[in-house]
């Protein structure tokens, strides 16, 4: 079951907690995989780790013509690109009064405008070979909202309104796209929390414990491999029981 | 020149799944042939890796029938 040998992923945001664990468990079950974020020495660590069947590319996703070069990039390291995991995502948190211009178009632009680009720029070649995995990494405050976080809970609900609109435009071409919404994970994203900021997530999360990457990494698997082929236009939720929806 | 467009038009019998007697010149692709609008794009893609082309999606928007294909790759095409 979910075997990935012989197909290829590109991973964004690789470099990240959750990322890193994405690339590594794809890898595991035989995909190559394609290294991207902005921290190319980090991505390079990932890459000797991995060891055989792994490329770097670095790239911005705040950037047009560079969001263009990693995804031809990719193709040429690879040959083709079968999955793609957008997982590329910054915060930028603040009350929305005082939630400043750039905060808000800054999440925008690389959460949800990147990943739109990229997914847009390797769709042709899945189109031609009839299979495709487009996999991108939402949040549990997509659905639910979270004070403090009005622009990356908006990019957030946007890849699933996305997702949804590709997933029907592309299923008669064998490609899916679907989302993971991840909850409370420990990665250096949440260790920033306080105490007693985690003591409240804590208290709304029935598992009574953060989310770890591999757990995420293990829905992204399941929505990339040949068994999901049926599986489009959802969002896989990874919280803990966090929120039911 | 003739052999552009019986190319093309093979392209269009075999992307469709249509008769070679509907593909006429001024077939249109979604009215005439059944196509949706992913078909059409997939026929650009058929179109430029067959003539080693690149169609441009401006020039892609305005071909909507069989002629205006083969028109299009005759006066783009290389010799």
């Amino acid at each position: 079951m979910f075997d990935l040998n012989g197909k290829t992923a590109l991973v964004t945001g690789a470099s990240g907690g959750i990322g890193g664990a994405i690339a590594r468990a794809l890898h595991r079950q035989g995909a190559t995989v394609t290294l991207s974020g902005t921290r190319a020495e980090a991505l390079e660590q990932l890459k000797v780790s991995l060891g055989e069947r792994a490329h770097v590319v670095a790239a911005r996703m705040d950037d047009a013509p560079d969001i263009d070069r990693l995804a031809k990039e990719a193709e040429a390291a690879m040959g083709k690109l079968d999955i793609l995991v957008n997982n590329a995502g910054i915060t930028r948190d603040n009350i929305s009064m005082r939630m400043k211009d750039e905060e808000w178009e800054k999440v925008l632009q690389v959460n949800l405008t990147g990943t739109f680009r990229l997914t847009r720029a390797v769709m042709r070649g899945m189109m031609k070979r009839r299979f495709g995995r487009v996999i991108s990494i939402t949040s549990i405050v997509g659905v639910t909202g979270n004070p403090g976080q009005a622009n990356y809970a908006a990019a957030k609900a946007g890849l699933i309104g996305m997702s949804k609109s590709l997933a029907q435009e592309l299923a008669s071409r064998g490609i899916t796209v679907n989302c993971v919404a991840p909850g409370f994970i420990a990665t250096p994203m949440t260790d920033g929390l306080t105490d007693d900021q985690k003591k409240g997530i804590l208290a709304r999360v029935p598992a009574d414990r953060l989310g770890t990457p591999e757990e995420i990494a293990a829905g992204v698997v399941y929505l990339a491999s040949e068994e999901a082929a049926y599986v489009t236009g959802q969002t896989l939720h990874i919280n803990g029981g966090m929120a039911m929806i | 020149m003739s052999d552009i467009a019986e190319r093309v038009k093979k392209i269009v019998v075999e992307h469709l799944g249509v008769e070679a007697a509907q593909v006429k010149e001024d077939a249109k692709f979604i009215d005439d042939l059944g196509a949706d609008s992913l078909d059409t794009v997939e026929l650009v893609m058929a179109f430029e890796e067959e003539f080693a082309i690149e169609i441009p999606d401006d020039a892609a928007e305005k071909i909507q029938t069989v002629g205006d294909a083969i028109g299009f790759i005759k006066s783009n095409a290389k010799p």
